[in-house]
């Protein structure tokens, strides 16, 4: 028998019960479209988390008061909940680690902030003329804080382009204006550029006044929250926090890393360990439309034993024509892998539908990546010669003249 | 030519035997136009399903234009029935809902003949199976009784068998529409000089052969020409 006679066969029988056929290969739609759409959603959130990680900086090590704990407990224990990082700290590994661009000391913590019309509660950090390197952030109008500043505590600041947006509204010109911050009374410098990106705590929603002025009249001690430390490349970040590790170990008098009361994050450790959380919920989206995809799987099965029981006077008579064994075998093989392959093709197609309208929609930027689509190609054949394996064999395996008397 | 020798065939159905053949042996010529008659359960059927290849005998020889039909395996059975053979059956005769060319090519798909071949072949078949052409596009349900046998004939005829087996092909019949089904098989055992074996438990059916061979509980009664008969060998 021919291949090309066999197809025909296969699409005749197929083309004979269309609802049933639309049916089954619904199933298989479902399950490939929504492994489809899964994994680009899930590879897409795993992008956008990993460019707003990289958005803070590059090459980035923090330095955080309090002990060395794991990243996720950081997070939950909160910033300056110990206080033991002073601007000396800061400057002690500017001047004596090497492999470093540059050292940003900040403090923050939150505050109201009025003007005349407006008041917003948003992040208030002290920081240096470093930071701007460091943190990788640009200032759109006016200038950033600078270092004389800092010494002669002037009351200026930068405000992130969402904080201006709340106290003056929308792309107002405020350089010159004069806002207030618990009280105090500031005047506006500047404005930085917006880094959009949600997530990770926002980089727009923020002002920044000078460190020293900081904690001069907000904190009214010496500690800083957080050091910011630029390696110069990438490779030398591990040796860079191993001397900055001893250094403040030396400087806190304390013997060894297990008592350190200051924590390192490298920047690709978070950038490792979203990656993994991320990867996870992949993961996890991808096996729950496998369910559906098993679910489809077993539905062609089942409407192929149907048809098998359907057409045991067919199958009989194609026997004791001279069918042999192996071409009802595989007539039946094909049809399932048919059904399968038309459900795989509609449901690569309606899958990349959906991850292009979750893109347009606004909802999350998704990526529909070839891999995906060649293993839900893949996959949608292996379904089609696993569960049409059986009923194909039972067919195949009739008596012609027992099967021409079945009623 | 058919040889048969000391055919039986014995069922198991769990402990209980039961012998539906006991030692039949008879030849048949190239060409011969012969009946099976015998009363239901004398085991015509069984006998017809040796004789087409579809079963083989628990003890005994069949040869088929020469060859050892009797100890074959289920797919080298298959290739004796593709290429010696034609079934037409009582009931069931055609694919559902498939136009008439589609059926009678069926078994050509199986022999691997080219497309534009096969429609050829079909066409010639069922002009000579007496299917007016009209009819030829029809699908299988749109069919009389009678023009359904004749399609179901010219499937039998479109891969040049040696043999036509036919297992009561009047019996879901009235008598007119049997009459011709049946002048169709002496016209194609006389012009197309083909064997034709037809199994049938009436003498009406059985009297348009030239030989009847009666069997009852699994052996032969008798064995002798027709009257009618005129191409005795
Ligand atoms: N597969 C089987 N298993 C067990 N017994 C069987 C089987 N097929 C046939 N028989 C028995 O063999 C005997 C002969 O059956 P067969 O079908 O050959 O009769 P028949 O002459 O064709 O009858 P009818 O005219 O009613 O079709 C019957 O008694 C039947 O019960
Ligand atoms: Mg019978």
């Amino acid at each position: 028998m021919k291949i090309s006679d066999m197809l025909d066969e296969t699409l005749v029988a197929l083309s004979a019960n269309k609802v049933r056929s639309g049916l089954t290969m619904l199933g298989i739609v479902i399950g490939i479209s929504s492994v489809i759409a899964m994994v680009s959603i899930g590879q897409g959130a795993q992008s956008s988390i990993q460019a707003s990680i990289e958005s803070i900086g590059s090459n980035l090590l923090q330095v955080r008061p309090g002990a060395m704990r794991s990243f996720g407990g950081q997070v939950s224990g909160g910033r300056g909940s110990a206080q033991t990082l002073t601007l000396a700290d800061a400057e002690a590994i500017a001047r004596k680690v090497s492999g470093i661009n540059a050292v940003a000391p900040e403090i923050s913590s939150r505050y109201q902030v009025t003007t005349k019309g407006a008041n917003t509660n948003t992040a208030v950090t002290g920081v240096t003329e470093a930071y701007p390197i460091v943190r990788n952030v640009k200032t759109e109008n006016g200038v950033f804080v600078s270092d004389q500043q800092s010494k002669t505590l002037a009351k200026v600041a930068v405000l992130g382009p969402t904080t201006r947006d709340d106290l003056f509204g929308e792309g107002a010109n405020s350089i010159g204006s004069l806002i207030r911050i618990s009280g105090i009374q500031f005047t506006v410098i500047g404005v930085t550029e917006a880094k959009g990106g949600s997530g990770f705590g926002s980089q727009d929603d923020v002002v920044f006044i000078p460190l020293g002025t900081a904690q001069k009249y907000l904190t009214g001690n010496e500690y800083v929250s957080t050091i910011s430390i630029q390696g110069q490349n990438s490779d030398s970040l591990t040796a860079v926090q191993t001397k900055v590790t001893d250094l403040l170990l030396d400087r806190h008098n304390l013997s060894d890393v297990a008592s350190a009361d200051f924590s390192i994050m490298n920047q690709a450790d978070i950038v490792a360990t979203a990656s993994s959380v991320t990867g996870t919920f992949t993961t996890l989206l991808a096996a729950v439309a496998g369910i559906s995809l098993v679910v489809g799987g077993i539905g062609i099965m089942n409407m192929m034993l149907t048809t098998v029981t359907e057409r045991t006077k067919e199958i009989g008579l194609r026997k004791a024509i001279g069918a042999k064994r192996r071409e009802i075998n595989i007539q039946f093989l094909v049809e399932a892998m048919l059904l399968t392959l038309i459900g795989g093709t509609f449901g690569i197609l309606l899958g990349i539908g959906i991850s292009y309208a979750v893109s347009a929609l606004g909802i999350i930027q998704t990526s529909v990546s070839i891999p995906s689509i060649l293993l839900a190609f893949g996959v949608s054949a292996a379904i089609g010669i696993v569960f049409g394996y059986y009923p194909a064999r039972r067919a195949a395996g009739l008596n012609p003249i027992v099967a021409l008397r079945y009623e | 030519m058919i040889e048969i020798k000391d055919v039986t065939k014995t069922y198991k159905t769990g402990v209980l035997e039961f012998q539906a053949l006991r030692g039949v042996s008879f030849t048949i010529n190239d060409g011969e136009f012969i009946a099976i008659m015998g009363p239901s359960g004398s085991g015509k059927s069984t006998l017809m399903n040796i004789l087409g290849a579809l079963d083989t005998p628990t003890t005994g020889t069949y040869f088929l234009n020469g060859q050892d039909a009797s100890k074959l395996e289920e797919d080298e059975l298959a290739d004796i029935r593709l290429s010696h053979i034609g079934f037409v059956f009582q009931s069931f005769n055609l694919l559902p809902r498939t136009s008439v060319l589609r059926n009678v090519m069926l078994p050509l798909i199986y022999s691997g003949i080219e497309k534009d071949i096969r429609e050829e072949r079909a066409k010639v078949a069922l002009l000579a199976a007496g299917l007016e052409e009209e009819h030829f596009g029809h699908l299988s349900n749109q069919l009389s009784g009678g023009q359904i046998q004749r399609v179901a004939i010219a499937r039998a005829l479109v891969n040049e068998p040696s043999l036509i087996l036919a297992d009561e092909p009047t019996g879901n019949l009235d008598s007119k529409t049997g009459e011709i089904v049946l002048a169709t098989f002496q016209r194609l055992n006389q012009e197309q000089q083909r064997t034709v074996i037809l199994i049938t438990h009436e003498l009406e059916v059985a009297k348009h052969t030239d030989r009847i061979i009666t069997i009852k509980d699994g052996a032969i009664l008798s064995d002798s020409f027709t009257r009618s008969g005129n191409n005795q060998k």
